[in-house]
């Protein structure tokens, strides 16, 4: 068998979460059978977060993990994080943003001004590790899913190829929106506005606040713990996996008299209108009735 | 396919004009046929019935509107710019073809059940609506019209222009429709801005 790929977890401004997201995969124990880790703050590791602070200099990883927002003067134990982060990324064949903060600052970098993604501030590219960006993939979500993590490690250990976008997000999972395959579509589709939080019915993008239509992701194909999802259950998504991750007013769409002032990702606005008028001009009756309901 | 469509449309157009000058009902399909010098025969080979030429009409009558509407939205005029334009297309269409804005307010709007099966809803009145909403949303997003319901701003904008046509139709108003454009630009600027 092939050497085990040494995979190396460091966590920035982070709420861990991301970490705990990765617990979740139904196949960790396999996973785990199939590669080291250096560190991690959770899993069983070669070496404790001392002892690679102490000798970091000496080490090196195959695929460097980063978690968190990149923060100018964060150190540990004296250490400067970027420090660290820089020789790391130097030795390493890839390097993996996991989770929002890590790719374009998140929540994390509401917090202050010198905090940021690896390579992007929200949607503004930056120089600062430049010269890795053709070795990064990013990998953004609130937390990301961990099945998109542990496909992607498998997939660039076998040294398979991953199509990325302008972000470097795989296509294979970013490729999509959140809207793709949600529970909700035919309320979409037929523009049936009604939507009551805690019922199976309606759709949320045109009163609470959906931003399926225009994240990308694949929330409703790759299902959470194999079962469901925000939009499934009857929670807007929030867009977590965007540059503009988080937004304010969640639960709300925002309207510019009566119409959504943001539209499905690349549909025009004469486009959704006229569409939206002919489907509003019919009135489909099963639509307006609960799917659990008793039938007359 | 083509010759077929330019036939409908002209007997939409003479039908408008009958319509404008008899009534919807009481002009008959050997009327219309008669007034373009086709036999009610041939009429029927373009629409089966008088309700069908009427959603055809007013299908014809909202395309009309919009691309002349689309023009304005396409240009980068303000939102009191766009308003004013706006206006002087409805009142131009008013003055020029009558029959047309005739047609819409005493047919369209009041006699829904001739539009029920075909006509569900704005559907076909919907590429006028798409444009107004467009123009709507843009004066919304840039700030300069107030955000609110869209059928309290359409109500206001088009209740208004319509109740002008209305009066000029019915020869009521002392000077030329056009005569009245800037300030009733100007009333709908101040009732929709911010
Ligand atoms: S709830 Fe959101 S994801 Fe689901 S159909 Fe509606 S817009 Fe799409
Ligand atoms: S549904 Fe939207 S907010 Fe929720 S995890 Fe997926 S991308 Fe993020």
């Amino acid at each position: 068998m092939a050497e085990k790929k040494l995979l190396l977890w460091l966590s920035q401004l982070a709420c861990n979460a991301n970490a705990h997201s990765l617990l979740n995969h139904p196949s960790l124990e396999e996973f785990q059978k199939s590669f080291d880790w250096l560190y991690h703050p959770l899993l069983p590791s070669l070496s404790s977060l001392d002892e690679i602070l102490d000798n970091y200099e000496e080490m090196e990883c195959d695929i460097l993990l980063i978690d968190g927002a990149l923060c100018a003067g964060l150190s540990k134990k004296g250490v400067r994080m970027r420090d660290m982060l820089e020789h790391f990324a130097k030795s390493c064949s890839h390097i993996l943003t996991v989770g929002t903060c890590a790719t374009y600052g998140g929540i994390f970098s509401a917090g202050g001004e010198d905090r940021s993604g690896l390579h992007f501030d929200g949607e503004k590219r930056l120089d600062g590790f430049s010269d890795f960006f053709e070795k990064s993939i990013s990998l953004p979500g609130c937390p990301v899913h961990p099945e998109i993590v542990v496909s992607v490690i498998t997939a660039l250990a076998q040294g398979g190829s991953l199509p990325l976008d302008s972000y470097r997000r795989p296509k294979e999972y970013y490729g999509y929106t959140v809207h793709d395959g949600c529970s909700r579509n035919e309320y979409f589709e037929y523009k049936i506005d009604r939507h009551d939080f805690g019922h199976l019915e309606g759709c949320m993008f045109y009163e609470h606040g959906c931003r399926g239509t225009y994240s990308a992701g694949s929330c409703n194909m790759i299902l959470w713990n194999g079962v469901s999802s925000k939009t499934r259950v009857g929670e807007p998504c929030h867009g977590c996996t965007e540059a503009d991750f988080p937004t304010r007013g969640l639960w709300r769409t925002e309207k510019h008299m009566g119409i959504p002032a943001r539209l499905p990702l690349g549909v025009s606005k004469r486009a959704y209108l006229s569409l939206a008028g002919v489907a509003k001009a019919f009135r489909i009756d099963r639509f307006h009735r609960r799917i659990l309901e008793d039938e007359e | 396919m083509e010759e077929k469509r330019d036939r409908k449309i002209q007997i939409v157009v003479g039908a408008l004009k009958l319509f404008a000058e008899k009534g919807y009902y009481r002009s008959t399909i050997p009327d219309i046929a008669g007034s373009l010098g086709m036999s009610s025969g041939n009429l029927y080979n373009y629409f089966h019935s008088k309700e069908e030429l009427a959603q055809e009409a007013i299908r014809y009558i909202s395309s009309y509107l919009a691309i002349r509407i689309r023009e304005v939205n396409e240009s980068k005029k303000s939102s009191r710019e766009k308003i004013e334009d706006i206006v002087r297309i409805y009142f131009e269409t008013a003055r020029d073809e009558p029959q047309m804005i005739d047609f819409f307010l005493r047919v369209y709007l009041s006699n829904r059940e001739v539009f029920s099966d075909g006509c569900e809803g704005m559907v076909c009145v919907n590429e006028f609506i798409t444009e107004i909403m467009i123009f709507f949303e843009e004066g919304v997003a840039n700030e300069e019209l107030r955000n609110q319901d869209f059928f309290t701003a359409f109500g206001l904008f088009m209740g208004y222009l319509g109740g002008m046509v209305f009066l000029y139709g019915e020869r009521m108003l002392p000077k030329a429709l056009e005569s009245y454009i800037e300030d009733i630009s100007e009333n709908i600027y101040r009732a929709l801005g911010v």
